[in-house]
Order: C-alpha cells, then structure tokens, then sequence
C-alpha cells in the first residue's frame, strides 16, 4: 500500500498514466499504430513519428520548465523558432545545386546566437525593468515575426543543401537523429540543474524571489539566465524545424507552438505558479501532446480541427489544477479533504 | 496637489499618445504628399474600424488587470459564423446579427466564468478559447465563404458624407461603441468597479463592490465586441475565412498599451485606446506611402512601440513606489513624533 501511494505521489506518475491510457486508446483503435518497419536501415511508424514530431516542442519544453519555474512564462518561442529557421535558411542560402553560402557550423552559430540574444532581450525586460513576463515576451511575439519575414525577405526559402537536413529528418542508429539531442539537452541540463545548486535557485525564485533574495540568491540573474536559456532552446528548435521541411517559413514556422510547449510543460506537473519543476515530465508532456495530435489526425480529423480536442484538454488539465475546482468537487462526492 | 494631476501617469501617458499620433501624421504629411487630407484621416478609421471596437473591449479587460487572448479568434469566428448562417444556412440578417452577438457575449461568459470561478490565469483560459474559437471557424468551413447578401453589399459599399470626404458605416458603429466604451467607463457603477478591481481587487471585494459579476462581464463585453468586430469585418471583406484576424489579438493589445492603460490595471482609458488604434494606423498608412518598405515593418514597429511604453509605464510605477515609499517613510515619522511627545 505505502509503494503504491509513493507511486501515485510520484509527479511523472499521471503523466505516465495519461500517455499509456492515450496508447492503449491506439492499440485499440488505430490500425497498426504500433506497426514499426526498417526501411533502408531506419525504423518507420507511427510511435517513430510521434518522437520525431515532437522534439521540437521538447526542445521548447526544456527551456519553457526553467522559465515556468520562476513564475514566469515566455510565449515568444514560436517567433523565435521562425527567427531561428529564418536566420539559418538566409545563411545557408536557397542555392538549387545545394552548396551553402556560409559554412553550416557557422550558419547554426549564428542562429543559435541570434536566438540566444532574443532570449537575453526578453531576461532583460523581465529581469531588469521589471515587466510582467506575458507583457515582456509579447513584445518579441508581435516583433519576432516581423523580424523573421524580414529576414526572409518575406518570402519561403527552400533548401537544397542536403547535409543539412541530418538535423530534423535524419536517423542515427535507426532512430530520428533529433531525438538524440533532445536527450543531449535535457541531460546537460538535468545534470546542471540537479547537480548542481542552480535548480534549487531557480525553484526558490519561483516560490518567492523576496525570500530568495533574502537567502542570498540573485534573482535577477537566474531570471536572466532562464530566459536567455529559454531563447537557446528555442533557437536548436527552430533548426529542427527548418531542416524537416527543409524551407524556412517566416509567417508559419513554430506557430501556435508556444501553446503545445506550454501544455506540455503543465501536463508535466510543473505548475504554473512556479516553484517546483520536472524536467522529465514534461518531455513525458511534449509526448502526450504529440500523441494527441497523432490519434486525431489517424481518425482523419483534419488538422485545423485537432486544435479544438487541444484547448479542451488544456481546459480541464487547468480546471484539474484549480484549488476552488478540486474543492467543489470534492464537495459534490461528499470528501472533505481536497485530493492532492 | 494641482502639479501632482498633471504628473499622473493616466494623463501624461495620454498625452504623450497624442503628441506621438500628432508628430507622425505630421511627418508623413511633410514626407508624402496628399498624406494631410481629411479623407486620409478618415481612412485610417475605416481601415481600423473593427480594431477600434476589438480595443475597446481589450481596454475593458485590461484595465481590470486581466488579458484577453481569443479575441482574433472570436472575430474569425464571428465571419465565419455570419457568412455561413447568411449564405448556407439563408438566414434573414435581422436574425444573422444578433445570433452572431450572442455567440460572442456567450463565449465570453463561460471564459470569464471560468476564470472567476476556479481562480485561473486569464491568459490560459482565453489563450484555450483563442484555439477553440479557431478550431469552431474550421467546423464550420475550411474554405472561404462569399458574402452576397443585399444588405451586406449595401453596408460594404455605402459612403456617408463627412465635410466632402467619406465614411463607411462600420465606421459609425466604431464611433458609437468607442462612445458608449467612455460612458460606460466613466459614468457606470460597471465601469468604477472595473477600474476599482485593476486597483485592487481584494480591497474592490471589501468594499462590498460585485467583483464576480463584473469580472464575468468584463469578459462577456470583450466578447461581445469581438463579435461585433467580426460582423464589421464582414462588412470590408464580404467574406468569411477561419484565417481571419490571426494575430489580431496583439495587435489590440499593443493599441490598448500604446494608448496608455497601465498593463497591471487600474488606470487607463477608452479614449487612449482610440489614439492607440491611431498610432497603428499611421504607421500602416506610413508604410504604405512609402512604398518599398516591407509591410511586415509594421509588425516590428508595433513591437518596438509597445515596448517603449511599457518602458514609459515602469517608469512611473518605479517613481510612484519610490515617492510612496518616501511620503510612507514621511508620515510614520510624523505619526511617531506625536507618540512620542
């Protein structure tokens, strides 16, 4: 009995629950959702194209649960995924005989670092001058987009160069090769967050930055930090993104992906109100999420429709996270206690 | 006293509004010429008439310290709504318009019954109605759907004589919500409670004001005016489409801001909002004009904007806490020397 409520304590646990309930609902339902295939070497299916779809929203999660740790939120990613892939696209160049117009290492530098200085821009509203983080990170979502049409001169570049497309839509070891760098940055930043003091700072900023300060942390610097992070993370998103279609998209790339990383995020058990935060979890989020949007483009909803299941689902995991909606339900099954 | 109203960050920040539509309109009208016309004016009121009311509404929430996200998507929705139930469905307009209010005014009720009720953030639960309205548009159609109805025609077309020059009918209901929005604002019990939530909602609660019932309505009127907007949206498209009006919402945003009204609620007004929408405005006309600059300028010039006042606003929120701090400091003094003596 103690195992089992240790077990059900457990953060990941739910998250857990959900996915293999949403995976029991395919095996089910869905016809050969769990059919894998090696084609030249590379496992093919449907599982395979769920991780591969959603690395970029785990990338987005990653630096989002730092930020949403805080008590922040930053809901400027998806334009900085467009700025990203816009930014790499230019360099790269849209030559049809696929010879880049800078080297790729120094194309990714300098998206990555275009992307990092978005992220220290948004540090710097919310840290420094003290804006509401919805606000600060708005400014970017209204201008970020504008900034990545202007770079892209407005218009869709398509990319010929064929290396470049190992990023998002090449495999190693039989796997997407994305995913593993999803691992790569969730362990670097498990490992610096978890061994080292650094996540309880951060987590302490979020409960309550007074005491924090108080306690000797600088808040405003591991504010900073989240954010700029938050922008790193974007960025490698965004390169994923434009190296799967192989175009970058100004208008289009990573819209509506701030939500989908918010969700997962708070599907994950991190709260919206800060403090404590799982890593882990959310990448379990990022793959409910994908799930999600798999199943019901599998039932031939079209994808415009998809969002529709999402909100709702977003719905009732805040409702499931309301005290005053915990409370009244608790009431209407006669329990006094609220259910953690 | 007197000096202290005029450093009041509502007033000033109104007039620095003002002063910035006045310097670009003038520019424009040095750089371009037939830029300083009377129609020119009047244009930008056209082209921005549903904004304007989608604004109004956002002042509202706004002010009230809330945010609202699913507004573009509630006017997308409303297009959709009012072009399908005219052209698929045959309904008689005098039946389309208000069936499209109340869809609007409806949605809103449950997004801010929800948040009220259950204690949310305003921009999850809106941002999930920003999806869910966009994902109804796509029920309803994937494709555009023309307008042909007389009376839309007759609304899209109609020019009404202002001094020789011209305005459109979307322009007079414009006028008359952003009226009605000052009224409202100003002279209303509902309107004081707004501004007195944005205050202070705990101290609006102790004062035996109707919180839940305003915070509710607050919401029920931005949808409203989203709707609203989406039937005069109608009127300068003459279609509806799921795309519609994507993005919208931060444009309403940043007018609300630029025009003044304090993002952590309690101070602002209608009246900014209306030389926000402005502001927006001439700096799409000023594009325009120019020629050669890429519209998506506007995107990142409303950005830069918004940022700027937001700056303007820290400004004063961090002078009036350290005035607040001083005088606080100032008056325990004083409230000590009489103990004392």
């Amino acid at each position: 009995m103690i195992r089992i409520t240790a077990l059900t304590r457990n953060k990941i646990f739910w998250p857990l629950v959900a996915l293999a309930v949403l995976m029991a609902f395919n095996l089910f339902f869905t016809p050969n959702f769990f059919r894998l295939e090696i084609k030249q070497g590379h496992l093919y299916g449907n599982v395979i194209d769920i991780i591969k779809n959603a690395a970029p929203i785990m990338f987005l999660a990653i630096g989002l649960t730092l930020v949403i740790a805080t008590k922040g939120i930053d809901i400027s990613v998806g334009s900085i995924v467009a700025i990203s892939a816009g930014f790499v696209a230019m360099m790269i160049g849209g030559a049809l005989d696929g010879i880049p117009k800078y080297p790729f290492a120094l194309a990714i530098v300098c998206a990555l670092l275009v992307s990092v200085l978005a992220g220290m821009w948004n540090g710097m509203l919310v840290s420094r001058i003290g804006m509401q983080p919805i606000i600060a990170t708005l400014i970017l979502l209204v201008a970020g987009r504008g900034i990545a049409m202007v770079t892209t001169n407005a218009q869709i570049i398509w990319l010929y160069a064929d290396p470049f497309a190992l990023l998002g839509q090449g495999y190693f070891l039989g796997l997407p090769f994305s995913i593993y760098l999803v691992a790569l940055l969730l362990l670097f930043t498990s490992f610096v967050t978890r061994k080292t003091a650094l996540g309880l700072f951060i987590e302490s900023v979020g409960i309550n930055p007074t005491a924090a300060r108080f306690a000797g942390i600088n808040a405003k610097n591991i504010i900073f930090g989240v954010y700029t992070f938050c922008g790193l993370c974007a960025g490698i998103a965004g390169l994923v993104v434009c190296s799967t279609v192989m175009s970058a998209d100004g208008n289009n790339a990573g819209k509506g992906y701030e939500m989908s990383a918010i969700l997962a995020v708070v599907l994950g058990g991190t709260s919206l109100n800060g403090g404590k935060f799982y890593l882990l979890g959310s990448m379990v989020g990022a793959l409910i999420v994908q799930t999600l949007t798999t199943t019901i483009y599998a039932f031939g909803v079209p994808p415009e429709i998809a969002q529709v299941v999402i909100a709702l689902v977003v719905l009732v995991v805040s409702l499931l996270q309301s005290v005053n909606f915990r409370t009244m339900v608790s009431r209407l099954f006669g329990k006094r206690e609220i259910f953690a | 006293m007197k000096k202290k109203s005029i450093i009041n960050p509502k007033n000033l920040s109104l007039f620095v509004t003002i002063g910035l539509f006045i310097l670009m309109f003038g520019l424009g009208s040095v750089m371009f010429s037939g830029f300083l016309s009377l129609q020119n004016f009047l244009n930008l009121l056209i082209d921005n008439a549903y904004l304007l009311i989608l604004a109004v509404g956002m002042t509202f929430v706004i002010i009230s310290g809330g945010i609202d996200l699913s507004v573009g998507s509630v006017l997308a929705l409303s297009t959709m709504m009012t072009s399908s139930l005219l052209e698929k469905s045959g309904w008689d307009p005098i039946a389309v318009i208000p069936a499209v209010l109340l869809m609007g005014a409806a949605l809103g009720f449950v997004m801010g019954y929800i948040i009220h009720t259950f204690d949310l953030p305003p921009f999850i639960i809106t941002l999930a109605g920003l999806y869910l309205a966009r994902g109804l548009c796509y029920v309803i159609s994937i494709d555009t759907i023309g307008i042909k109805n007389a009376f839309w025609q007759v609304a899209a077309q109609a020019q009404i004589n202002v001094l020789g020059s011209f305005i459109s009918p979307s322009v007079v209901i414009a006028v008359c919500i952003v009226l009605l929005g000052m009224f409202i604002a100003r002279y209303t019990k509902f309107g004081r409670t707004v501004y007195a939530i944005g205050g202070n909602e705990q101290s609006a609660l102790l004062m035996g004001l109707p919180v839940a019932r305003t915070k509710i309505l607050i919401y029920v009127l931005s949808g409203f005016c989203s709707s609203l907007a989406g039937i005069v949206f109608t009127f300068y498209t003459l279609s509806g489409y799921a795309l519609n009006g994507t993005g919208m919402e931060m444009d309403a945003i940043a007018t609300v801001v630029i025009g003044g009204t304090l993002l952590t609620g309690g101070v602002g007004g209608v009246l900014g909002t209306v030389f926000g929408v402005f502001v927006y405005g001439t700096i799409q006309t000023l594009i325009m004009f120019q020629g050669t600059l890429n519209s998506w300028w506007t995107r990142i010039a409303i950005g830069f904007l918004v940022f700027l006042f937001c700056l303007l606003q820290r400004v004063f929120e961090v002078r009036k806490a350290g005035k607040n701090g001083k005088s606080g400091k100032n008056g325990s003094g004083k409230k000590n020397v009489p103990v004392t003596q």
